[in-house]
């Protein structure tokens, strides 16, 4: 159990998130905190309120009540433009990705560069810029993809989930979300995406994942926060709790751990 | 065929590297290969039958009876490139000729005429955009409705008679006159410049930034076929009259455009949006405004289509804008391989596809095929397209996940 603790290094800290829609309270204080080079896994049953915590987070959705804190300030994150733009990147499930389009073009799409033609006038798009500016951020994280001219809809699922994760790296942001990033990959390709997440962590990234899977979580998180019934109800150093515990709570079959902000 | 990140050198870089090219054939990223394929085989069928097909007064006629439909072609590629269609642009064209028409009957100066000509196209394609995008109505409605309101709109203009002659020789000059020689000579040597240009500047870019150039045989089998292409057609044509402006407008908007969807932000958007659109959105991309004005550029496209049109006919007229412009334009941007599905196709594509259509109603007519004859063939070649269209997209969902 850790204590949400106050600290400054916290990228992200969010406190006591209400959020009603209709009859249905879907968040009913959600409070965790993320630290830069740390992995926190978000995991809870179907419709315990995960997917709406990211969709705050990422500015989707904005809560009824309570704080989102990111690098130290509370921020109001009315547009998804303005959590981008903030650093806070996500990786949806469905991978936010243009099947007709290469990979550089899906790496930049929305911030193509671009070079001017005619001064003032004309400026088209920088293609040669964009991959010369994108490999070293692939080498970095050891992203190994085919050549960045062919299009997405003939990548694996694994290499997809790749890109989307490079896209939001290029975009030198601070906290990045991942929504269910293995689940609908094969092993090998599980264990590439992985492999990329820890990578992300070490390189200081804040990272937050959404999950089902609890091998994942005990392969990479370092931290587990568990919701249920759109509440915080535990959380979890990796290395002081075993797999039944976490269930658990999931479920609610324990005693459930009290989370004090 | 460049990057290979982490496996510069690796053995395995070479064998993908034929795979993918193997791969992009059978998936269809050549996209114009079928265009092309069926192109030629249409020129030789028609040839057998009738030795008239390949001279050069026919075929210098092809380019002006392909012209408009090739210009409202344009337009609707961008349009299904979103993955919307847009089915008011014969009525929009037949507006556009009837406002410049009307104009000149009056004696407006006849470039005037024509600016206002293209500029009712263009408010039309806004006014449908705005409703397609902002009330949300399925595009599919919004220029059916409109395709109708249009057609009112050009007996408002033409009034009952049927037709508005136009006197103007500037106006008919636009389909009546014919390059000079050297001056589409001149256009050539300066197209072919960009060209080369533009491939070495690439080239240079690469190199000079460390990136993997790419194989320089597929981008010279394909600079010198245009080349030669170009080339042709030039001989071709001025072995009979020149090239008749109607053409040289054409070819105009055609690279312009091409190069429009290809080269710069606005255009890569379209694909985005037609690719996915959620994604597009997420990515921060402006959805509605890209749309609004791809439905402005499609109305003005296709009014301009209608100018040269009119230009052709000698006068406005109500029987102008029918159902046969549209369906010729749709089958263009079809048969050129542009997905009904949205965010596959090209610009250049919609220009082979119109040589299609216009190759076919040509040769049929030159056999003095019947109305019924000519109509089944279209249509049978239209349904073939779009099958096709559907099943390479069927196909490409398979193997994407």
């Amino acid at each position: 159990m850790t204590e949400l603790g106050q600290t400054s290094k916290h990228v992200l800290e969010v406190r006591g998130l209400r959020k009603r829609f209709g009859a249905v309270q879907a968040l009913d204080g959600v409070t965790f905190s993320v630290a830069a080079g740390e992995i926190v896994a978000l995991v809870g049953d179907n419709g315990a309120g995960k997917s709406t915590t990211i969709k705050m987070i990422a500015g989707v959705e904005q809560p009824d009540e309570g704080d989102i804190v990111f690098e130290g300030e509370s921020v109001r994150l009315s547009s998804p433009a303005i959590a981008e733009k903030l650093g806070i990147q996500t990786v949806y499930q469905d991978l936010a990705l243009c099947d007709n389009l290469d990979i550089v073009s899906n790496l930049f799409l929305g911030r193509e560069l671009r070079r001017t033609i005619i001064p003032g006038v004309v400026r088209v798009l920088d293609r040669n810029e964009m991959e010369r500016r994108a490999m070293p951020v692939l080498n970095e994280l050891g992203i190994r993809l085919p050549p960045l001219d062919t299009q997405v809809a003939s990548l694996s699922g694994g290499q997809r989930q790749t890109v989307a994760v490079a896209r939001s790296v290029l975009w030198g942001s601070k906290l990045v979300m991942l929504d269910e990033p293995t689940a609908a990959l094969g092993v090998v390709q599980q264990r590439a995406v992985l492999e990329l997440i820890q990578r992300l962590a070490q390189s200081g990234k804040a990272v937050l994942v959404i999950s089902h899977n609890m091998n994942d979580v005990f392969k990479i998180a370092d931290r587990i926060v568990v919701l249920r019934l759109g509440r915080t109800v535990a959380a979890f150093e990796r290395g002081n709790v075993t797999p039944e515990q976490v269930v658990a709570a999931i479920t609610g079959a324990s005693a459930v751990e009290e989370v004090t902000s | 065929m460049t990057a290979n990140i982490g496996q510069a050198g690796n053995p395995q870089a070479t064998a993908a590297r034929e795979r993918s090219l193997m791969s992009r054939l059978l998936g269809g990223e050549f996209q114009q290969l079928p265009v092309f394929l069926s192109l030629v085989l249409i020129w030789i069928v028609f040839e057998i039958l009738n030795p008239q097909f390949i001279t050069s007064r026919n075929l210098s006629n092809l380019v002006l009876q392909m012209a408009e439909y090739g210009l409202l072609a344009i337009g609707e590629t961008l349009i299904l490139l979103l993955g919307e269609i847009d089915l008011s642009i014969a009525a929009v064209s037949a507006v556009g000729g009837a406002i410049l028409a009307e104009l000149a009957a009056n004696n407006v100066n006849p470039y005037l005429a024509i600016l206002a000509g293209a500029a009712s196209g263009a408010i039309i394609g806004l006014f449908q955009g705005f409703w397609v995008t902002i009330l949300r109505v399925p595009s599919f409605i919004v220029t059916l409705a409109g395709s109708l309101g249009y057609l009112g709109l050009l007996f408002v203009l033409i009034g009952q008679e049927g037709t508005v002659p136009i006197m103007s020789n500037t106006i008919n000059a636009i389909a009546g006159n014919y390059l000079p020689a050297w001056l589409s000579w001149l256009f050539v040597v300066i197209s072919i410049a960009l060209v080369a240009w533009s491939v070495w500047r690439n080239k240079a870019a690469r190199r000079s930034m460390g990136l993997p150039v790419k194989s320089s045989s597929t981008m010279w089998v394909r600079v010198m076929a245009s080349v030669i292409v170009m080339i042709l057609v030039t001989v071709v044509l001025n072995a009979y009259q020149g090239v008749p402006i109607a053409g040289l407008i054409l070819i105009v908007f055609v690279a312009g455009f091409a190069w429009m969807s290809q080269s710069t932000t606005f255009g890569r958007h379209i694909y985005a949006l037609g690719g996915n659109e959620e994604a597009a959105r997420r990515a921060g991309i402006n959805v509605k405004g890209v749309k609004i004005a791809v439905f402005t550029l499609a109305g003005l496209l296709a009014a301009v289509g209608g100018i040269v049109g009119a230009s052709r006919l000698g006068a406005a007229s109500t029987a102008a804008g029918g159902s046969d412009l549209l369906m010729d334009s749709i089958a263009a941007a079809v048969i050129g391989g542009t997905s009904l599905f949205g965010g596959r196709g090209s610009i250049w594509n919609a220009l082979a596809g119109a040589l299609v259509i216009g190759s076919i109603e040509n040769g049929m007519a030159l056999l003095d095929a019947g109305t019924s004859t000519k109509y089944l063939v279209e249509g049978a070649i239209l349904l073939l397209a779009v099958t096709f269209d559907t099943f390479t997209r069927m196909r490409r969902q398979k193997l994407g996940r």
